[in-house]
């Protein structure tokens, strides 16, 4: 890997942070305050984008700023695996937007211009978390992370929404404090903080009980955000949040970010050789393997859509946590290309959820009855992304668990091939029910008649179409396969 | 002029704070501009001194001409040149927003109010710059007096909230200069450069051994080292808005610098490490400081009583950091002393902005309007607030890194414990504030007027010392490898473990 | 046992007048009382301080022709005897505030007694 200095990665994190200002500034004009939304959100994608061909062919774009502790600067270094979910973060950021601002206005919403400007801090911070060249920088983003999606959970300002604020604060900050004992200890012993492919702890001769300790830390820190039980009860309980936030909280910047250090943690601190050595990689797996499926299994019990939504969530997050853990690669890929899959997925069944909330005010499945003729659109999207969930070709949600499948048979561990398929059943399990009402029993009373508003119908139908074209071609447009191959050769491949 | 530096710091406020009361009794309007002519020249010396230090090294002052160890010296290195700073860094903004605050609560002693507080500012800036265990004292007992002054300056309880501290004040300079007294009777020595040689032949005696612990247990008293702190929560709460927050960021704060300039340097680590076990009581009483005070801190329904009971809480990290007695351990107390001052600093102008504009700082009477009338305070409350929960890139987060750095090393898991325990437990009662400030829904609905929701906002005066002090907890933030390198690093002991 | 008492009569006695002090200024309930233990406990370290200067056979510090300057044995050390002034000084102005303060709770409070106080006080 080639490292070459450019400041395009800085560029990328500031391109929101910048838009603050101005939307604080134009608090007065909700056109011109969603007109620096939409452009910082384009900025940013044209950014990253331009850093994709640097990365496809090995160089590393890095930036160093200030020393913020002896021996460790704040830097941002755009490898595979930071433009990856960069990538993501940033593409589905631009849907988002333009969905939140016919979500906002259809809603006649509070505090709106807290509202954008908290999301455009989000973006600075995942796109921050992204780049992270090492441990610290990562921890630094992922704080600010914490603290800038507070505002969006509580921002209905109920009893019930503070109520759903401070447990998300709790845990994550929790997770926050454990993080920094994870680092302080890392530092101890290895010295340093920046990110190596294949382990920046290997070679240091862990002791096992020091190993699996530090492990565990690492996990709970990484791990609050990215849902692994006994981690999760935030995720549901944050659901009070806005439609748009719980769309990116899911699928864009939030519990991505989660999986993403539990990457970061497997590929890049920890290693494929420390893990096998000391068991990590099977603690890991388990412990995913169990969250897949309780996760699946108490979507069963959910009435309510958006936590339907949430606990589905939980189980295709550990999906990632899994292809990580089985350190094969094609596991690894497919957990990559997962985050893809179901970022894009997600992301179109919230939204489908939110436009039936604002055009119907409905939230509960038992209430969706015929609503298939109604919202055809709205539907035919829901429909054909939760048929990806639960992994039914051609959409992309197939591909991640194929080769998800794949590296479960290459590691040898067929236990999670058949959490996998098992998992799928389950997936099309708690789907069923609501196609099924939607589209063959006749519509209640009040149904409604037409379709949700044009600006939250088109980003859901741009993101299922994106989801099944992806299943199609994964390779198309921004190359995610090849990518996902590079980094998983780059982690496993090094460190021999 | 630079050589007589270090001695012009301390002499230009002394100088202000003679010419206050005199100018004062020709026109009131005075005090105020000549408080901060003083406190602004002597920081424009402080910074200079420091500029100078980094660039040529420590200097040293001989007052009158006299010879250590038979004269007092005034030693300007780089812990101290950095204290200097730091105190009148912080003091200047709260002066500046003092004027407003203190004319709006106590109209009458305008005058005698800048004048002590200048007094105030000698006494610390002394301390820090002396070296010379008697001046010390001397130093001690002014900035000590100037703070029973403050603290009675208040509500109507002050006085003996004043009269409490001043009594357990006294006792701890009493217990000091006691210590100093039988160190001076086995060395024959008082000045702090020429001990280091000499202590080492005579510190297993026993007058030198009681003698240092005499001299702990005063600074733990002045520094309200848990559960040495009965004083500081009633001092705190009772003095007028201005007068704590001037007291509050600084006068703890320089008595845990003596500790470490004591118990590390003129003793030595060894020595109070292993010889006594004085590090480690003070590590275990850090552990109850942090504990007790950020617990203690929750309980409180007033929002000045609580800064001062997490105020308890922050010395605990502090003494953690000494106690330690590592080279990062010491770098987290120093950027400890550091952040603390500005965030502390920043939260209690804050207070003082509430209580000028919404009459009160009770915390069960916070609702959502507070947030609408005052933007700009609040802004500058939440971050000073963050950074005291310890979010990075924020200030407060890099000390609390070391400190848990420090822990690691020398495989304190308790202290890495008690550590993430308190940040947790600061964050309950702060972001307890954050919710009720920014969300929760105007209580009299029924009184609500008009005005109620329109802006209220503090004075410029009052509000720009409030974001100049968030702002730069920022900038400390993200410099603070810079600020090691450049000031803490060259302090280090060159026996100790290098700067990693 | 005896070698720790024979000849250090002033230092017992210097300890029984700090912890007699010490134990006024945390146990007495009278403010006032507080005010005169925390005198006698600064004067004992002042009266420390002298005798801890003081020698056998020394004099006055100051030059005498008949002693000459070649042994400064034969004068006493006048440093703690300065310091003490100043120390002395330090204490008067902490009284001097004290009283100030005493008689604004007095005339705020009309009591000096801290258990009526904390009563009144609520």
């Amino acid at each position: 890997m080639e490292l070459v200095h450019s400041s395009i990665p800085l560029y990328a994190v500031f391109a929101s942070l910048f838009a603050i200002p101005l939307i604080l500034l134009s608090s007065r004009h909700p056109d011109l305050r969603e007109m620096w939304t939409m452009l910082a959100a384009l900025t940013k994608f044209v950014l990253v984008i331009s850093l994709l061909p640097d990365a496809l062919a090995g160089r590393i774009l890095t930036t160093d700023l200030v020393d913020i502790s002896p021996g460790v600067s704040l830097s941002l270094a755009a490898d595979p695996l930071g433009v990856f979910f960069a990538l993501i973060a940033s593409g589905l950021w631009i849907l988002t937007s333009l969905y939140s601002i016919g979500y906002m206005r259809g809603l006649r919403e509070k505090k709106q211009t807290r509202y954008f400007a908290s999301f455009a801090l989000c973006l600075s911070a995942t796109i921050g978390i992204a780049f992270s060249a090492n441990l610290l920088t990562f921890l630094v983003f992922y704080e600010i992370l914490t603290i800038a999606t507070y505002p969006l959970v509580i921002h209905k300002g109920s009893l019930a929404a503070l109520q759903a604020g401070r447990k998300y604060l709790v845990y994550t900050l929790s997770a926050g404090v454990i993080l920094i004992i994870a680092l302080a200890w890392t530092h101890q012993i290895a010295g340093s903080l920046d990110f190596k492919a294949g382990g920046l702890l290997d070679g240091f001769g862990l002791q096992a009980g020091t190993a699996v300790f530090l492990f565990v830390l690492f996990l709970a820190g990484v791990g609050v955000k990215s849902a692994i039980m006994p981690l999760h009860s935030w995720l549901p309980a944050a659901m009070i949040a806005p439609t748009p936030v719980s769309a990116l909280l899911h699928a864009v910047a939030v519990v991505k970010s989660g999986v993403f250090g539990v990457m970061r943690v497997v590929g890049f601190v920890f290693g494929p050789v420390l893990m096998r050595e000391h068991g990590l990689d099977f603690l890991l797996a388990a412990a995913a393997a169990i969250t897949i499926l309780l996760g699946s299994l108490l979507a069963f019990r959910q009435d309510n859509l958006k936590r339907l939504l949430a606990y589905s969530t939980i189980g295709h997050l550990s999906y990632v946590v899994l292809g990580a853990a089985l350190l094969s690669s094609a596991g690894m890929t497919g957990g990559l290309m997962h985050i893809a899959a179901h970022a894009t997925m997600k992301i179109t069944l919230f939204f489908c959820a939110g436009a039936i909330y604002v055009h119907l005010r409905k939230e509960n499945i038992s209430e969706l009855d015929g609503i298939g003729k109604t919202m055809p659109w709205t539907m035919g999207a829901f429909t054909v992304t939760a048929l990806g969930l639960a992994g039914i070709p051609p959409v992309n949600g197939f591909v991640s668990k194929w080769f998800l499948g794949l590296g479960a048979i290459e590691a040898d561990h067929l236990w999670a091939l058949a959490v996998l398929l098992v998992s799928g059943l389950l997936n099309a399990g708690y789907f069923a029910p609501i196609i099924y009402r939607a589209y063959f029993r006749t519509p209640g009373k009040n149904s409604g008649t037409s379709e949700a508003p044009a600006m939250m119908v088109a980003p859901l139908v741009i993101t299922a179409l994106l989801s099944a074209a992806l299943g199609i071609l994964p390779n198309a447009g921004v190359h995610f396969h090849d990518l996902a191959t590079l980094i998983a050769s780059t982690v496993l491949g090094s460190g021999r | 002029m630079e050589r007589h530096l270090p001695v012009l710091i301390p002499l230009t406020l002394l100088t202000t704070a003679v010419v206050i009361p005199l100018a004062g009794g020709m026109s009131k309007r005075l005090a105020h501009p000549l408080a901060m002519v003083g406190t602004f020249l002597s920081l424009v010396f402080a910074i200079w001194g420091l500029a100078r230090v980094l660039l040529e090294g420590p200097m040293r002052y001989h007052l009158g001409g006299w010879i250590p160890p038979i004269g007092i010296e005034l030693v300007l290195d780089h812990l101290s040149s950095m204290m200097t700073v730091i105190i009148l860094g912080v003091a200047l903004p709260v002066l500046i927003h003092a004027r407003k605050s203190i004319e709006a609560e106590h109209p009458e002693q305008v005058v005698p109010f800048f004048g002590i507080c200048l007094l105030l500012l000698l006494g610390l800036t002394g301390i820090v710059l002396t070296g010379d265990l008697f001046n010390l004292y001397v130093f001690l007992e002014i900035s000590s007096l100037a703070g029973y002054a403050l603290v009675a300056v208040g509500d109507r309880q002050a006085p003996v909230a004043a009269f409490r501290y001043l009594i357990l004040g006294t006792a701890g300079a009493t217990f000091y200069l006691l210590g100093v007294g039988l160190v001076f009777m086995m060395t024959g020595s008082l000045n702090m450069a020429d001990l280091v040689g000499l202590l080492p032949h005579v510190q297993d005696s026993p007058p030198v051994i009681v003698g240092f612990v005499l001299m702990v247990i005063g600074i733990g008293l002045k520094m309200a080292l848990f559960p040495l702190h009965v004083w500081l929560p009633d001092a705190y709460t009772h003095a007028s808005s201005a007068g704590s927050s001037l007291l509050a960021p600084l006068g703890t704060k320089v008595a845990a610098y003596v500790l470490i300039r004591l118990a590390l340097f003129v003793f030595s680590r060894e020595y109070a490490r292993e010889e006594l076990i004085v590090l480690d009581v003070i590590v275990w009483l850090a552990f109850g400081g942090i504990i007790a005070g950020s617990i203690l801190a929750v309980a409180q329904t007033e929002m000045k009583r609580m800064l001062a009971y997490s105020s308890v809480a922050q010395i605990g990290y502090i003494a953690l950091g000494i106690g330690l007695g590592s080279t990062l351990g010491l770098i987290g107390a120093m950027l400890h002393i550091m952040n603390h001052a500005v965030m502390k600093g920043a939260l209690f102008l804050v207070a003082g902005n509430l209580r000028l504009k919404i009459g009160h700082s009770d915390l069960d009477r916070f609702d959502y309007s507070i947030q609408q009338q005052m933007p700009w305070s609040t802004a500058g409350f939440s971050v000073a607030a963050l950074s005291m929960v310890g979010i990075p890139p924020l200030a407060g987060f890099f000390s609390k890194w070391y400190l848990v750095l420090a822990s690691v090393e020398q495989n304190a898991w308790s202290a890495v414990a008690v550590i993430a325990l308190g940040s947790l437990i600061s964050a309950v009662y702060f972001f307890r504030v954050l919710e009720r400030v920014y969300l929760r829904p105007p209580l009299a609905m029924g009184t609500a007027t008009v005005s109620q929701t329109a802006s209220n906002e503090a004075p410029l005066s009052m509000l720009i010392p409030v974001i100049a002090l968030s702002v730069g907890l920022i900038v400390l933030g993200l410099l603070n490898a810079v600020i090691i390198d450049a000031a803490i690093a060259p302090l280090i002991p060159a026996r100790w473990e290098k700067v990693p | 046992m005896i070698e720790h008492v024979q000849g250090l009569y002033a230092y017992w006695f210097i300890t029984v007048l700090l912890l007699l002090g010490l134990y006024g200024m945390l146990l007495k309930r009278n403010l006032v009382k507080k005010l005169i233990a925390m005198t006698i406990l600064q004067s004992s370290v002042v009266l420390f301080f002298v005798s801890s200067g003081t020698k056998w056979g020394g004099t006055v510090p100051i030059v005498d022709r008949v002693l000459g300057t070649d042994d400064p044995t034969k004068y006493i050390s006048p440093l703690p005897h300065t310091l003490m002034l100043t120390a002395i000084v330090v204490g008067v102005a902490t009284v001097g505030v004290a009283f100030a303060l005493l008689i604004s709770i007095y005339s705020r409070y009309k009591t000096l007694n801290e258990d009526i106080l904390l009563d009144r006080m609520k």
